[in-house]
This record gives C-alpha cells, sequence and structure tokens, in this order.
C-alpha cells in the first residue's frame, strides 16, 4: 500500500497535460452522473413544487377545481389580500415568533446547563447522556400523547400531585386554558405549555451539538485557570463560553428556522386551539377544512417570506455584532 | 482570555487560601451539579415510565388514583396492548396494519435513500466538478424549507395522480426530505477515510464506480448502516406529509397516523393510548441504541467545525 501511495504522485507528474485535463474531464462527468439521481428527486419534489406553490398563491385554486388549475392561469393578488385581512392574522404571527423564540431560547438554554453538568466524567455518564436523548428520537405522536395524558386535568399525574402536593385549588387544564393566573399575574397557560414542550423535546439537539463543541476545548486550559484559582464562573466565562458561541450563534439559527415552520407539535397537543395558533397550523386549515388551496398557498408563502425576512435580519445584526467584537 | 489564565502563581500560602475557598465554592457548584443531573434524568426518563406503567394498568385504578407512577403485581394487565392490536373488525385498533404500512414505507425510503446518496456523497466528498456549490446550496434549501409550502403543492399533484393513499408515493416524498441530510452524514464519513486508499484504486485502474464499490463503501460500512438507521427513524417518525396523504385510507395508515386518530375518539381509554404509545416508541429507540455512537458523530460532525 505505502509503494503504490509513493509511486501514484510521481505517475501523476509524469503524465502529460492534455491527458489530465482529459482526466478532469472525466472525473467531472462522473460526479454529475452520480449527483444526478439525488439532484432530479430533489428538483421534482422540493423545488418544482415550490414553484407551484407560489404559482399557486397567485391563483383562485380550490381543491374542486384543482384539476383546472395549472402552473400559468390568471394571476391575481386577490389571495394575498384576503390572507393579510383574514381574522387572526396578526394574531397568529405574533403567537408563532413568541413560541419561536421561547422553544429557541428554551432549548439552547436547557442544552447547554446539560452538556455543562455532563462535562466531567462520572460513574454512569453513558448512561445519562443516552437516556437525555429519549425526547428527541422519540415520534412526535407519542411524545405529545404522554404529555397530554400527563397534562389531563381528571386523569392526569401533574394535576393529581399538584392539587395533591402542592396546593393548587383545582386541576388546571394546560392544553385548553387560552389566559390563566401565575402568582395573580396573568399568563398565557397553553402557549407556555407548548413552549415548555418544545424546550424539553428539542434540548438534546442543542445538547449534542454542544457537548461535541465543549470536548474539542484543550483540557489543559481549563486546568491551567483552575490552578491559577478561578472560580467555576470565571472559568466557564473566560475560558469555555468564548469556545462555545459560534455553536450557539449555529444552533439559534437552526432551531429558529426549524421552531418556526413547525406543524406536528402544536397541532398534535392542541389543535392551534387556547390562543397557540401559528402560522402552519392555519395553513393546514386553510386547505383541508377550508380546502383552499390558493388562500393556503398564499399564507404559506407569507411565513416564508417572514422566515426569510428574520433571518437576514438576524445574519445582518450577527455581523455586525462581530465586526463590533472585532472578529 | 489568555491573560487569565497566564497570570503568574501567588506565593504559596496566598494560593492555598484562595483553594480552600475554591473548594466552598466548588463544592456549591458540584452540590447545583449533582441536582442538575437528577432534575434531567427526571424530566428524560420519568415521561417514558409514565408512559409504560399507564399501558400496563386497568384504566379504572388510573382514574381512582392518578398520582401512582407504578403497578402493583395484581393489577399487572396487557388488556391495552391486546386492544392495540387486535384487528378492527375484532373491535381492536388494528396495529399490526399499520405496523406493516410503516414497515413498508421506512424501509422504502431506506432503501432508495441510500441508493441514492451514496454515490452522491462519494461525488461530493471526492470528485471535483462545476456546480457543486450550487448543488450543495439546494441541498441546504431543502433541509431549511418550511415543509408546509410543499405539503400544498404536493397535496395538490398527489390528488390529480391518484397517488394519496399509496405508500410508495409518501416514500418518494421522504426520500427527497432526507437525501440531502443523508449526502451530509456519509460525506463526513467518506472525508474520514484515507485519500491515498482510493487513488491507488485508480491507479490500479478501478474505475471511479469501482473504487467507490470495493474500497470506499466496506470502510464505509458500518456508517452506511447508522445513516440508513437515521433516515428510517425519519420515516418512522413523520408525522404531516403521513396525515395528508393517507387520511382518506384508513388500511394504508401508518403507526404515527393511526396512533393520533385514536385521540379523536373518545371511547379510547388513555391506557391504551399509552400502549399505542409504546408499540410507536420501541422499535425506534431500540435502533437508536444499536448505533449511538455513529449517528451522534455523524450528525454533529458540522457542528465541531463551528
Amino acid at each position: 500500500m505505502t509503494t503504490v501511495s509513493e509511486a501514484a504522485p510521481e505517475r501523476a507528474a509524469k503524465r502529460p497535460r492534455r491527458r489530465l485535463s482529459g482526466l478532469r474531464r472525466q472525473e467531472s462527468r462522473v460526479g454529475r452522473l452520480l449527483l444526478s439521481p439525488t439532484v432530479l428527486i430533489v428538483l421534482a419534489i422540493v423545488v418544482l413544487p415550490i414553484v407551484w406553490a407560489i404559482s399557486l398563491a397567485f391563483q383562485r385554486a380550490r381543491l374542486l377545481n384543482i384539476r383546472r388549475v395549472g402552473l400559468v392561469g390568471n394571476y391575481t393578488l386577490d389571495n394575498f389580500q384576503r390572507v393579510l385581512q383574514a381574522d387572526g392574522f396578526w394574531s397568529t404571527l405574533w403567537t408563532t415568533v413568541v413560541y419561536t423564540i421561547g422553544g429557541t431560547v428554551g432549548s439552547i438554554g436547557l442544552g447547554l446547563v446539560a452538556a455543562l453538568a455532563l462535562r466531567r466524567p462520572f460513574r454512569g455518564r453513558g448512561t445519562v447522556r443516552a437516556a437525555m436523548l429519549l425526547p428527541y428520537i422519540t415520534p412526535v405522536v407519542a411524545a405529545t400523547f404522554v404529555w397530554t395524558v400527563a397534562l389531563d386535568p381528571q386523569a392526569g399525574i401533574v394535576n393529581a400531585w399538584g392539587t395533591r402536593l402542592l396546593g393548587w385549588d383545582e386541576a388546571i387544564p394546560f392544553l385548553s386554558t387560552e389566559r390563566g393566573h401565575l402568582f395573580g399575574i396573568p399568563v398565557p397557560t397553553a402557549l407556555l405549555t407548548v413552549i415548555a414542550f418544545e424546550t424539553w423535546r428539542y434540548f438534546p439537539f442543542a445538547f449534542l451539538f454542544l457537548v461535541a463543541r465543549m470536548q474539542a476545548i484543550p483540557a489543559d486550559l481549563d486546568e491551567a485557570a483552575r490552578v491559577d484559582g478561578a472560580t467555576v464562573w470565571q472559568r466557564f466565562r473566560a475560558v469555555v463560553w468564548p469556545e462555545l458561541t459560534p455553536v450557539i450563534a449555529l444552533l439559534a439559527l437552526l432551531r429558529f428556522i426549524f421552531t418556526f415552520n413547525k406543524f406536528d407539535d402544536i397541532y398534535l397537543l392542541t389543535g392551534g386551539g387556547a390562543g397557540t395558533e401559528v402560522v402552519s397550523v392555519r395553513v393546514y386549515d386553510f386547505l383541508t377544512a377550508r380546502k383552499d388551496v390558493g388562500l393556503a398557498a398564499a399564507q404559506a408563502v407569507v411565513l416564508a417570506l417572514v422566515l426569510i425576512g428574520l433571518i437576514v435580519f438576524y445574519l445582518r445584526a450577527q455581523s455586525r455584532a462581530d465586526k463590533a467584537a472585532g472578529r | 482570555m489568555t491573560a487569565t489564565v497566564r497570570a503568574p502563581a501567588g506565593p504559596r500560602t496566598a494560593t492555598r487560601r484562595r483553594r480552600r475557598a475554591q473548594s466552598t465554592e466548588e463544592k456549591v457548584w458540584g452540590t447545583v451539579r449533582v441536582l442538575t443531573i437528577v432534575f434531567l434524568v427526571l424530566i428524560t426518563v420519568v415521561p417514558f415510565w409514565y408512559m409504560v406503567v399507564l399501558s400496563l394498568k386497568p384504566i379504572q385504578q388510573v382514574l381512582l388514583d392518578p398520582g401512582r407512577i407504578w403497578v402493583t403485581g395484581g393489577e399487572l394487565t396487557a388488556g391495552a396492548y391486546r386492544a392495540v392490536f387486535r384487528s378492527v373488525d375484532d373491535g381492536g385498533q388494528g396495529f399490526l396494519v399499520f405496523l406493516r404500512n410503516s414497515a413498508i414505507v421506512s424501509v422504502i425510503t431506506t432503501a432508495v435513500t441510500l441508493l441514492a446518496a451514496i454515490p452522491g456523497a462519494y461525488a461530493v466528498s471526492r470528485l471535483r466538478f462545476g456546480g457543486r456549490r450550487l448543488i450543495s446550496g439546494l441541498f441546504l434549501v431543502v433541509y431549511l424549507f418550511p415543509p408546509m409550502i410543499l405539503a400544498i403543492p404536493l397535496f395538490v399533484l398527489f390528488t390529480r395522480l391518484g397517488l394519496r393513499g399509496s405508500l410508495p408515493g409518501l416514500a418518494l416524498v421522504y426520500v427527497a426530505q432526507t437525501v440531502p441530510v443523508a449526502i451530509f452524514m456519509l460525506v463526513n464519513y467518506f472525508r474520514t477515510i484515507p485519500e491515498s486508499l482510493e487513488e491507488a484504486g485508480l491507479v490500479d485502474g478501478l474505475t471511479h464506480l469501482g473504487v467507490l464499490r470495493r474500497i470506499s463503501l466496506p470502510l464505509a460500512a458500518p456508517s452506511v448502516v447508522a445513516t440508513g438507521l437515521y433516515v428510517f427513524m425519519i420515516a418512522w417518525n413523520e408525522f404531516l406529509f403521513a396525515l395528508l396523504f393517507l387520511l382518506e385510507r384508513p388500511d394504508r395508515w401508518t403507526v404515527s397516523l393511526g396512533l393520533s386518530r385514536l385521540a379523536g375518539s373518545i371511547e379510547v381509554p388513555s391506557t391504551v393510548l399509552m400502549a399505542g404509545s409504546v408499540v410507536l416508541t420501541v422499535p425506534i429507540v431500540v435502533l437508536f441504541f444499536l448505533a449511538e455512537r455513529q449517528l451522534v458523530e455523524g450528525l454533529t460532525a458540522g457542528g465541531e467545525k463551528g
């Protein structure tokens, strides 16, 4: 093996130039050929539908007359006008933003706490780390059902313990209360509950990335700071945190995008009721309950546009912060 | 940062005094750490414990004492599981059919995704060709785009083609969504194979396909298995597209969809819901722990680079 790899560059050097470019051309052809099935599938099932969805957003299209609607038709802005004027458009958008920020901050925060707590080895760490991943790998339908059953006002464990041990006056229907009270302050109970679910379900995702990054921090750096008498908090601030900020920035972006697009979790937990209707659930309702394809497509396009706007805003703010920090 | 680290150590006594102060501080943090670990284990394990316990109890006991999270020997029952598995004709929920459907969709998805992703990943990791960056950008769009916007035209298209209710049709949608992730994971694995090995194969007269088949693939076999398992998990867990495409055909429902439909009817007791959840979850948990290490490494390889 060694002899061959040593001989290879020598041979390549001896190759005449024209043949090399011929080989390069062949490499390029093979490369495209090997990727072509993937590209074809993605073009057919993802890119084309996106283009079609945008076109549908500009047409009068209902499920009943869908056979007559094509890629090109009588374009109109009617759907967008109806989307913007429909009841609850702004409140749904606001709910989506609150839900997304809550879920993103919550899952990354808890993931960071978990990664820090499991940083130093202890007996059984491997098992605990594996257990941390359970909420993330569990199918969403099963995860939401456990929460639904556990939070049930009559037969759920949370209300049973809450009324018995914590002295709650009465059972709290967490998933169907739009406005509740916590220490006398009005709170959006159901929305907070779905944010808690999001935090619980996705903290393992942040945990995985943060653990991987933490393992790359040189141990002697931390050890040196320790010998020098830096406190635990100082070591975190000076040694660990600067190493983690790029990963956290990336995680924040990823989680924001995924949570903003989320449908399953809220649909399965509340069905979009009790002040938890997010844009994706609204699109689904337009499509299946109202059978209004054009309206649903317009609402989905608005979702994508708002998301793109927020991402651009985030990336700009980040690069400005990077510049300010002299990076 | 470097300044804090390199600060010269003070005289001995000072260091010792500081160390004692440090140790009380460390004790506090140590306690916080232990409490945190206990809390984390509780929130991750208890829900699943609760799920299993409830699935093994009679519903009357659950309603009588909803706060009890253990099951006594006398009340242990497999009734909920029998109700879940019995066919619909016998008054059960027919989960055997759902399991079969889920298996069909997940196996087709995994097979087709790997067939497309393995050569694709080899091309991305080893070959130079024009348009590579464009294609990477395309994959990123697939990964991050709202699935809801795809769902609408696909729903319309499948309705027109009469593919609604077709399991291979659903698998095709899953393939399009999982291929980019699979390529991303496989590229990370392929890059760890020494390039000299592949070059040696080329020099010995193998074609690129031959190198892929005879050298890279055997070396990457464990990672290919891990990627396949991950794709399988995504297909098994998926809910939105199954809901849109299969709803009118109960004989084609996947486990996720079938289970979600149980909640709608009032007659289904929560013990049956939990038994169904266990049936849905167990295969995934088992598969995950079989390949935990490779999966975790493959998924986070990108994050390590920052």
